[in-house]
């Protein structure tokens, strides 16, 4: 049901695209035009990864492992930048470089928003891995780095690929930073054509390729999890591990943590505080501001619940069966994540005007879109966190006569607990920044706190924008700190 | 009652070859048996369709009146009323050691759950420890408590999945009696799966032992070691002598070692091999009477008893004999050696 729900827009981009025979879309597809993106859109998206590789992993083994001082606050810091969308922070570096603009600006904005995805499961990889394990790589005449290379990396590698396809689906699927950097990619490409002229077929010819790519990049992270079990094995449950030592390497390790954070967090709240004290003239607007934060935390919430709830099964599935349909049951949960907002937003406007009509321009209709486009981010926290559980307490509990449902409230969500939690927070803190969907599918009248940022900056009242956008990175900063905190 | 029947069971993984060949196995009510025999040799695969995660391709389980698994029939494992303990306990890491021991009683109001849990943690030896979380306990701890979580709601039948593997050898004997005091406690059938012989022996009161698929022989401990249904079984269960051997006649065959009584008449055989067990063979002087001779070539001492391999003039293989108390051999001294008992013959 749930995957059946995010393959709803595919159904409608199949249907656009080929509405003038498949030779009309052919040509759209075929075009050079079509080939540049794909390269410039590609290229982005790998460096992005790449980058995002190095600041997360690296965040996550010095922040758990390590007797980094202060790691706590560390890792709470490296989640924070999630509360900041990718279009302020294109925003921040522009209004402080305009020469930024393109390609080195877009990757820039991109990973420093992005990097937590990675971080974020590798740091609770690491918190579930068995210190013995390192300790026997130790015992075997590894020093720490080959330990960390040949024991540990492996095996925080599903969490690592996890972390990485998200990112890739973020950046094909931003619109915010690549609008503002003026790099033309995929989703700039189509929102420019959907705006342009009243024929939807190009747009949906582009989504198509885009979504072709998606799936393309779901497979290789599916390849890359292999048929290792990841359940811990080994005697009796984990005991904490001792924290490494980074002797002369502490104020290395400190500098670095410093400058990432620095610039991924300090740097955009900075240029925001600019800007906020630099529009004195500017009115501001308080009952307008609260009432704005006020339905922006109702719809996240609503959006979040929908969406881990529809989440958990496909997680569940994913996590304990690794036939062909829990595969297909997976990578379809996917396929809504690399469709741009405004791709899913105008599939469902399509669906309401024809089937649904009382629902059109309705609060239900912009939750279901935050559902098909985050369930990713979701199934992936709960695919990750059912994985901690290994399979024989299933066994136990059935032998202790549970039926399989109550053994999944009993054992599996409780174990799981952390991780879906995490989930549902992170899916909340997306919900918060989500634009593009949320300008088409808003209720009149309503307004969030991104829609309000967006036409203000519209405008080119940046003093005007600054307090929606800082009450957008305090309201989604509190979520994104409890996600720092929580320890699995 | 409690017993277990086991009939015809096959069982094979995709198209490869089948793991079970028609697994036969009875318990009586009250017993502990032991499923003994060599990794892939089905064991694991055998528990885990008794206990209900499997299903097989043909074969029934019943136990007592009741069938479990049959043509057509699959009872889900939670309402088997079969206890599990599995390798290294698996423990709800997120239950305290009290909650993980009343997991299994459901319908019990709390003032029973709770008069039940103490008596189990008490029965294993574990009074007081309710509060605890699984991590902060060690492994022979984790164990005895994954034992009372099984046997906390009554089960019929136990089944024991290797319990004892990751612990250290002395941890091992103790828990052993104590798991065999546990389960005579309660008057519960149970099924201890292990490839450990020594374990087998020791703690359980029928030992089956299993051979690509099949029961190769179930039976008392004593009589399966003094009585080995084939040599492969005597082999594996023991260390075992084995010779060629002509049946003499007036029930002796005569081996490399002289004439050996046999422990059954020979059915019409004419030849065979003769078994024995290494403390069945004793070192004399080299001038005794009727004394096979031989030379010492390796002693392996383990304190209690040692073992002294011989060659043997005019057989290939060097022999083990078990020789208990003080050694007063040398490797590459002559020696007699004299038969005691009787011995088995294998065509």
């Amino acid at each position: 049901m749930a995957a059946l729900f995010a393959l709803l827009p595919l159904g409608y981009l199949a249907v656009r695209a080929l509405e003038r025979g498949p030779a009309y879309a052919w040509d759209v597809v075929a075009d050079q035009r079509t080939l540049d993106l794909l390269g410039r859109s590609l290229g982005l998206t790998a460096v992005v990864v790449a980058a995002c590789l190095v600041l997360g992993v690296s965040m996550a083994w010095l922040t758990v492992r390590t007797a980094l001082p202060g790691a706590r606050a560390w890792s709470v810091l490296a989640t924070l930048p999630l509360a900041v969308p990718s279009y302020v922070a294109a925003f921040a570096w522009l209004s402080y470089e305009p020469d930024l603009a393109g390609f080195g600006g877009a990757a820039l904005a991109l990973t420093l928003v992005s990097f937590p995805y990675v971080h974020l499961p590798v740091a609770a990889a690491l918190r579930g891995i068995d210190p013995a394990q390192e300790e026997a790589a130790r015992s075997l005449g590894h020093g720490p780095l080959r330990t960390f290379l040949r024991v540990t990396l492996p095996q925080l590698r599903p969490a690592a690929a996890g972390g990485a396809l998200l990112v890739a689906l973020y950046v094909l699927s931003d619109f915010g930073a690549v609008s503002l950097m003026r790099y033309d990619t995929f989703t700039r490409a189509i929102h420019t054509s959907y705006r342009a002229s009243f024929d939807r077929t190009p747009a949906a010819a582009l989504s198509v390729v885009l979504v072709v790519m998606t799936i393309a990049l779901v497979a290789a992270e599916a390849r890359t999890r292999g048929r290792a079990g990841h359940a811990r094995t080994g005697a009796g449950t984990a005991r904490p591990p001792v924290p490494l030592a980074l002797g002369r390497w502490r104020p290395l390790a400190l500098l670095w943590c410093g400058a990432v954070v620095a610039v991924s967090v300090a740097f955009p709240l900075g240029t925001l505080a600019y800007w906020l004290t630099a529009g004195s003239s500017a009115t501001w607007d308080l009952g307008g501001l609260a009432e704005t934060a006020w339905a922006t935390l109702g719809v996240a919430a609503a959006g979040a619940g929908l969406t881990t709830l529809l989440a958990l099964p496909v997680g569940v599935i994913a996590a304990r069966h690794k036939g062909r349909g829990a595969r297909l049951l997976e990578q379809a949960a996917y396929a809504g994540h690399a469709l741009p907002g405004i791709t899913v937003a105008l599939a469902l406007v399509f669906f309401a005007v024809r089937y649904a009509y009382p629902l059109y321009q309705q609060l239900p209709l912009l939750v279901c879109a935050y559902a098909v486009l985050f369930l990713p981010v979701a199934v992936a926290a709960t695919r990750a966190a059912v994985l901690q559980a290994p399979p024989v307490l299933d066994d136990v509990a059935r032998s202790l006569g549970r039926r399989p449902w109550q053994v999944l409230r009993e054992v599996t969500v409780p174990l799981a607990a952390p991780g879906v939690a995490a989930g549902a927070a992170l899916t909340f803190v997306v919900c918060m920044k989500e634009l593009p969907a949320t300008l088409l599918l808003r209720p009149t009248g309503m307004d969030t706190l991104a829609t309000r940022l967006w036409t203000e900056t519209g405008a080119g009242s940046f003093a005007a924008a600054a307090p929606y956008a800082a009450a957008l990175i305090l309201l989604a900063a509190v979520p994104s700190y409890l996600l720092g905190r929580h320890r699995t | 009652m409690n017993e277990l029947h086991v009939e015809g069971l096959t069982k094979s993984y995709g198209a490869s070859e089948p793991v079970l060949r028609g697994l036969e196995l009875a318990v009586p009510a009250g017993a502990l048996a032991a499923v003994l025999g060599p990794s892939g040799c089905g064991k694991t695969t055998m528990l885990r369709i008794v206990a209900g995660f499997l299903h097989a391709d043909a074969g029934t389980v019943r136990l007592g009146d009741r069938l479990l698994s049959g043509p057509g029939v699959h009872l889900p494992p939670e309402r088997r009323r079969i206890g599990i303990v599995p390798q290294e306990g698996a423990l709800f890491p997120h239950l305290s050691v009290a909650r993980n021991v009343a997991f299994g009683l459901t319908g019990a109001d709390r003032a029973e759950r709770r008069r039940v849990t103490e008596e189990m943690l008490e029965l294993v030896g574990l009074a007081g420890y309710g509060d605890r979380m699984p991590h902060e306990l060690s492994g022979g701890q984790q164990q005895r408590i994954a034992l009372a979580r099984a046997l906390a709601p009554r089960p019929q039948l136990v089944l024991l999945d290797e319990p004892f593997n990751a612990l250290d050898s002395a941890l091992r004997a103790g828990l052993r009696a104590d798991v065999r005091a546990a389960l005579h406690a309660t008057g519960a059938t149970a099924v201890l799966v292990t490839h450990d012989q020594q374990e087998a022996l020791s703690t359980a009161d029928l030992v089956a032992v299993v051979r690509d698929g099949r029961v190769a022989q179930c039976d008392t401990p004593q009589h399966l070691y003094g009585r080995p249904a084939d040599p492969w079984v005597a082999g594996f269960v023991g260390d075992a002598v084995l010779l060629p051997g002509t049946v003499e006649g007036k029930g002796t065959a005569l081996t490399a070692l002289g004439a050996v009584p046999l422990a059954t008449p020979p059915n019409g055989t004419r030849t065979g091999t003769v078994l024995l067990r290494p403390e069945q063979l004793r070192l004399t002087a080299t001038d005794s009477e009727g004394a096979a001779r031989g030379t010492v070539t390796d002693i392996c001492y383990y304190g209690h008893d040692a073992m002294v391999t011989v060659t043997v003039d005019g057989h290939d293989t060097p022999v083990g004999i078990r020789v208990a108390g003080p050694l007063s051999v040398r490797p590459g001294q002559e020696t007699g050696i004299r038969v005691v008992g009787e011995a088995g013959l294998h065509p």
